[in-house]
């Protein structure tokens, strides 16, 4: 364990690119379909958005270029999977 | 069992997902319940994000990524489509005339046509180079005639004007913005915020001509090339574009005889004064039970749950809908804003009614006692009520919009931070983190 530790702070770094994910507030949104224009895998992140769900999808580089785009502040990252929670 | 959808805005889409997610449809694995829906809309584009035309014509965005459900979403909550415009509704035979089209009939009919932009009454506004923004064919003709380094003159007030303003300075033109009163938005923002907006637009070159008001649209040959304000002045101008306020196309269900106010009268259920006859969205003046009033809301969130809610008891599943404080965020002169609960009130000189992306519970703000942080570009003003918070202005930086919604919405009781809030130079944008911060720990220790 104290051999992983080394490694510790790289992993957060990476826990968080990992299980971070694009987290969209509804109530805000209005479709406009800026977040879905820009994102350059071409994730659908406003149909995300529609439904009011996290944008869990495996290509999704969290680059943030939806996050930063949205005029309306719908996007957030959020660290959304639980389970990584108080892990050591 | 027949449902007839008339509108291709959110509130007709929200209410086929409704009456889907009770009568499923054969493709998803249903057998749709016997029921047929068939939307009814004159929109040559059908749904589209309205909002966005804002940044289609900022040229952020392109016209076709405005369109949020693709066909195969269509297909798998199986409706029929029906272009044309309904010109009656014959309520004893349960039928809608179109256009042009055989007479449809109904079982259960949603009103979802909208709201139109008032028209501008003046000498001169039929030329060629004077425009609303109602919907996407209004966007694209303003483009057609945008040019680099060309005048306009935008008349107005609330989000529409503004989102005029910001296109027109985005596609270098020069920009005339007349305001009939001394200040921006003056029945929602404060005049620090209207300030703030003002600043932001000067900055950009924008020339702001306050007490102006427009007499005249003067035109050559039948185009446009300038104006003449009540005082007498001119400006020569190459376009005139405007956003006085909106109108809910009450139209049809006047003719029918149904209740009417300023909107389509409906009770929580979103329902009119038929039983078998539904209204959403920005043409629906829903009854808000907490209050006793009907108000008039012109935001797509509402349009979107109305619909949701129209849909639902349109199935017989017997749902209110719950008005929430209203809630906008919108982008003034570059700086993302949130509108929260009740803001201000009183009139605006440069609307006539309710604006797009409006809400008549922003202006019934009761005797309130104000706090706010902040006078550059991140500001916040609260308005604090005797227990609760009652609305917020949340401008730039948007950190406690999330918090300030969910505790305005949820009336917190913000007892224990009602006195710190109102001391002077409090730190209220801190103060309301702690609260919120303590209030999660709290739901999660529970």
């Amino acid at each position: 364990m104290t051999f992983l530790n080394l490694f510790k702070r790289d992993a957060d770094k990476h826990t968080v690119l990992s299980t971070g994910h694009v987290v969209p507030d509804s109530a805000r949104c209005v479709q406009c379909g800026i977040c879905s224009y820009n994102c350059p895998i071409g994730i659908d992140v406003r149909a995300h958005a529609w439904r009011g769900e996290a944008v869990v999808h495996s290509q999704c580089l969290t680059c943030g270029e939806c996050v930063a785009r949205c005029p309306r502040g719908v996007l957030r990252f959020e660290q959304t999977d639980l389970f990584a929670k108080g892990e050591s | 069992m027949r449902y007839v959808i008339i509108g291709f805005g959110v509130a007709g889409i929200a209410a086929i997902e409704a009456i889907r997610s009770v009568h499923p449809s054969s493709v998803r694995g249903g057998d749709g319940g016997g029921v047929e829906i068939v939307l009814v809309g004159d929109d040559p584009h059908g749904f589209y994000s309205r909002p966005g035309l804002a940044y289609f014509l900022t040229g952020e965005l392109h016209d076709k990524a405005l369109y949020p459900r693709t066909s195969n979403d269509f297909k798998r909550l199986n409706f029929g489509t029906l272009r044309g415009r309904v010109t009656r509704i014959i309520r004893d035979q349960r039928l809608v005339e179109i256009d042009g089209k055989p007479p449809l009939s109904y079982d259960r009919l949603l009103l979802a046509v909208g709201a139109q932009a008032m028209p501008m009454k003046v000498t001169g506004a039929d030329l060629d180079g004077v425009f609303k923004l109602d919907h996407l064919e209004d966007a694209k003709r303003i483009l057609s005639h945008v040019r680099r380094g060309k005048t306009v003159v935008v008349v107005g007030g609330g989000i529409t004007a503004l989102e005029l303003v910001e296109a027109f300075t985005a596609r270098g033109m020069k920009v005339h913005y007349l305001l009939r009163g001394d200040r921006y938005w003056s029945n929602v923002l404060d005049e620090h915020e209207s300030e703030i907006v003002e600043h932001r637009l000067q900055e950009e070159k924008v020339q702001l001509h306050y007490h102006s008001e427009i007499a005249e649209v003067t035109g050559h040959h039948g185009r446009v090339n300038g104006i003449r304000l009540q005082d007498g002045k001119t400006l020569k101008c190459d376009m005139v574009a405007y956003a006085i306020g909106i109108r809910p196309r009450v139209d049809l269900a006047k003719q029918a005889g149904l209740a009417v106010d300023r909107g389509i009268l409906v009770n929580e259920f979103m329902q009119t004064d038929d039983p078998n006859i539904f209204a959403a969205g920005d043409v629906a003046q829903a009854y808000d039970p907490a209050t006793g009033t009907s108000i008039l809301d012109s935001l797509w969130a509402p349009a979107r749950q109305q619909g949701y809610a129209a849909g639902l008891n349109m199935s017989g599943r017997q749902t209110a809908y719950v008005k929430s404080a209203a809630f906008n965020v919108t982008r003034l002169a570059g700086l993302t804003t949130t509108i929260i609960g009740m803001v201000g009130r009183g009139r605006d000189d440069d609307l006539v009614g309710i604006a797009r992306g409006d809400s008549e519970t922003w202006r019934k703000l009761p005797g309130a006692i104000v706090a706010q942080a902040g006078f550059d570009v991140n500001r916040l003003r609260l308005l604090v009520g005797e227990r609760t918070l009652l609305g917020a202005i949340v401008m730039g930086d948007q950190k406690l919009s999330f918090p300030l919604e969910k505790i305005i919405s949820g009336n917190m009781d913000i007892t224990p931070i009602r006195e710190k809030l109102l001391l002077p130079n409090a730190k209220v944008a801190d103060i309301v983190a702690d609260f919120w911060t303590k209030y999660q720990t709290a739901a999660v220790n529970n």
